[in-house]
């Protein structure tokens, strides 16, 4: 059915055995037939780098240790521009870096594939608003665990291809360093039509020649978008590409009390309410699978019969944003998350736990105070008294 | 330093209403892989000069059609619209990660890198740092000509001492702005550098050597023998704010004193700023004795 991926001998993992989040994550993106990865190492995506350089030149494809973020993202660029599938990433502080690039690579419509096995969830914004200067957005797949992971990542170099978008793949710690029982099995998506914006420099010299660029040339006599028209083009593309929202929803048909959570703080979510039902409580969650698009309509209809709205986010609360814009005022929306890393920032907080997530959404569904996040006392901001009034 | 002088007089007027029989249009005499003789540089720019020689060299070499360029930003991107090349427009700074990218997956291909001094030696020092010490097999060309054209004429890293541009008034002084970097010079000296060269195009000698530099860069890069590159001292009187006709004898008395023409590594051996200049001498005494004796042709 597909002619898009390409067959990966070894690669792929039929019999279930345990295995690495970013192994799976790698070994998914080989089976999809990316052959060209470039990066920089940095906590906790570093072993997506190390996988990668293992793996990929058993395939014949390369792996780059790149001098910098900077370098990683041009040298995925120029993969691209051949019509190859290739990817880089880092954690959201690496991607900070790349975002010049991220920008144009947008706008010149190359189909790039973006880990951020970000520390934490704080790069939400980052990730869902474009992130650097100019019109655009890139889809964005959270996978709550490493299984989830190998069909999402699968799924975005086809959606890159198919929108010439890039497609980020929003992982974490947990995502990227446990081991989970799973299999590697390549997914077939429906064909796509052939690259022939690509260039190979068989055409130099034809009197047709390619151009890959994000400023709107194109070679004299040949058609021109010009700056204007390219981001007006990539502005009417945008709401085609929201199509692709995806969401899992549960217990939602009589919830008094709805939990919106993505990623790998959705799974304690998850376990959670199904924890809280058992008990008889009438509590459900929303899992953004996309978080960009944003699963709109899904809260819309969640918060429609709900009395409250929750958003568990580890961050200073940035999804609550969307599940606002979502809930469209019918319930109220709460923030339930907070900061927790660890003392690095690197990992995984205090406040990841089947315990205290409970006590958080239970607060919530009860109209109690939230529980105090884990370090806030030890840590927290004390206002200074000159801060006290709004300046006029 | 050049002083400003009134323009020449005029010579002779050419009698133009009837051309000679053996008379070319300017059209039969662009590089095939030139879209359109047009161009839209200042008078006097040396950019264009140089699309010129390039262009030629890979259509000689046969290597048009596995030939990718990767093009920078500056007033040179504007011929990523009239190159007949397979191209991907780079951001400022970047072309040699990019070229990287497009070199590895297509390593039978002639990947090649057109940057300006802003380009490459201020915003994208590292990326063709390490593109070198890679021994990545692409070439990487520099239009050198020490300044920010594009911009309005600004001091680049590669500005000489005294040079005088819109934000460096009275001159670039070492003690307030640093020294120049002499990149030919740095990159010689990469492991993984195999052939590096430093032409102009200020008159009609080093036009011929820098076309020769060009296809030894091709060649070498078709070999796969490492990273090749060529940088070329081009004329910008538009950024130097001097009159069109100074810009070859600016170059040559300023920047071609302090970024030194010729080969900096053949086969992998370096040559020594002291050969160069032994290199210079010669084949200007050459060309004294040969004007003494009744010119060139003599």
């Amino acid at each position: 059915m597909s002619t898009t991926t390409v067959d990966a001998p070894g690669i792929a993992v039929t019999e279930r055995r345990l295995m690495e989040g970013s192994e799976a994550l790698v070994r998914a993106s080989i089976v999809a037939g990316c052959r060209f990865f470039a990066g920089y190492p940095m906590t906790p995506f570093t072993e997506v780098l190390e996988h990668f350089a293992r793996l990929l030149p058993e395939v014949g494809g390369v792996c780059i240790n790149a001098e910098s973020e900077l370098e990683a993202v041009g040298m995925a660029w120029g993969a691209l521009s051949t019509g190859a599938r290739a990817a880089t990433g880092s954690t959201g502080q690496g991607l900070s870096l790349m975002q010049e690039s991220f920008s144009e690579i947008t706008v010149a419509e190359l189909p790039l594939v973006i880990f951020n096995m970000a520390r934490g969830q704080q790069d939400y914004f980052q990730a869902t608003r474009g992130g650097g200067h100019g019109d655009y957005r890139h889809i964005v797949l959270a996978p709550q665990d490493a299984q989830e992971g190998i069909e999402l990542v699968q799924l975005a170099f086809h959606l890159a291809d198919k929108w010439r978008n890039p497609v980020l793949i929003y992982g974490d710690y947990l995502l990227a360093h446990v081991q989970e029982a799973v299999t590697v099995e390549r997914i077939d998506f429906p064909e796509l039509p052939p690259k022939d914006w690509a260039v190979d420099g068989s055409r130099t010299g034809s009197g047709l020649s390619g151009t890959v660029t994000s400023l709107g040339v194109g070679k004299i006599g040949q058609f021109e978008f010009g700056q204007e028209g390219k981001y007006q083009y990539i502005a009417t593309k945008m709401p085609l590409m929201e199509r692709e929202v995806r969401v899992e929803t549960g217990y939602l048909d009589d919830a008094e009390t709805v939990v919106v959570a993505f990623g790998t703080p959705a799974k304690f979510v998850k376990y959670a309410i199904k924890q809280l039902r058992a008990d008889g409580h009438r509590v459900g969650y929303v899992r953004p699978i996309t978080l960009w698009p944003f699963p709109y309509d899904a809260v819309r209809e969640a918060a429609a019969g709900a009395r409250r709205v929750g958003s568990f986010e580890m961050s200073g609360g940035q999804m609550i944003d969307d599940v606002r814009i979502g809930a469209a005022g019918q319930a109220p929306v709460h923030f339930i998350g907070g900061v927790s890393t660890d003392q690095s920032g690197f990992g995984v907080g205090r406040m990841l736990d089947v315990v205290d997530v409970t006590a958080r959404i239970l607060a919530l569904h009860e109209g109690g105070e939230q529980p105090p996040v884990p370090g806030y006392e030890t840590y927290g901001y004390r206002i200074q008294p000159h801060q006290m009034e709004a300046t006029r | 330093m050049t002083t400003t002088s009134a323009p020449p007089p005029p010579g002779p007027i050419l009698e133009t209403s009837t051309a000679p029989a053996d008379a070319r249009r300017v059209e039969q005499l662009k590089p095939d892989l030139l879209l359109s003789p047009e161009h839209h540089m200042c008078p006097g720019c040396g950019e264009p000069l140089v699309l010129r020689l390039f262009l030629e060299a890979i259509e000689e070499l046969g290597l048009a059609t596995r030939s990718i360029a990767v093009v920078g930003i500056g007033c040179y991107t504007s011929f990523s619209g009239s190159m007949d090349v397979d191209l991907v427009q780079a951001l400022h700074g970047r072309a040699p990660s990019v070229a990287t990218g497009v070199k590895r997956m297509l390593p039978d291909s002639i990947v090649f890198t057109l940057q300006g001094d802003g380009d490459m030696v201020n915003e994208g020092l590292q990326e063709v740092i390490h593109t070198a010490a890679r021994g990545e097999k692409v070439t990487c060309i520099l239009l050198n000509n020490g300044v920010f054209g594009e911009t309005g004429g600004h001091m680049t890293a590669t500005s000489v001492i005294g040079q005088r541009t819109k934000n460096t008034l009275d001159g670039r002084d070492a003690d307030y702005h640093g020294y120049p970097i002499l990149i030919g010079d740095l990159i010689a000296q990469l492991e993984g550098a195999a052939y590096v060269a430093r032409g102009s195009v200020h008159n009609a000698g080093a036009v011929a050597r820098t076309k020769k530099m060009f296809r030894r860069a091709f060649e070498t890069q078709a070999r796969g023998d490492g990273f090749t590159f060529v940088e070329v001292l081009t004329m910008c009187p538009t950024g130097w704010f001097i009159p069109t006709v100074e810009g070859p004898g600016y170059l040559h008395d300023t920047l071609g004193e302090v970024h030194i023409m010729g080969e900096l590594k053949v086969d992998g051996v370096v040559h020594t700023t002291e050969q160069l200049h032994a290199e210079n001498a010669a084949r200007a005494a050459e060309m004294e004795a040969k004007l003494a004796a009744g010119g060139i042709d003599a």
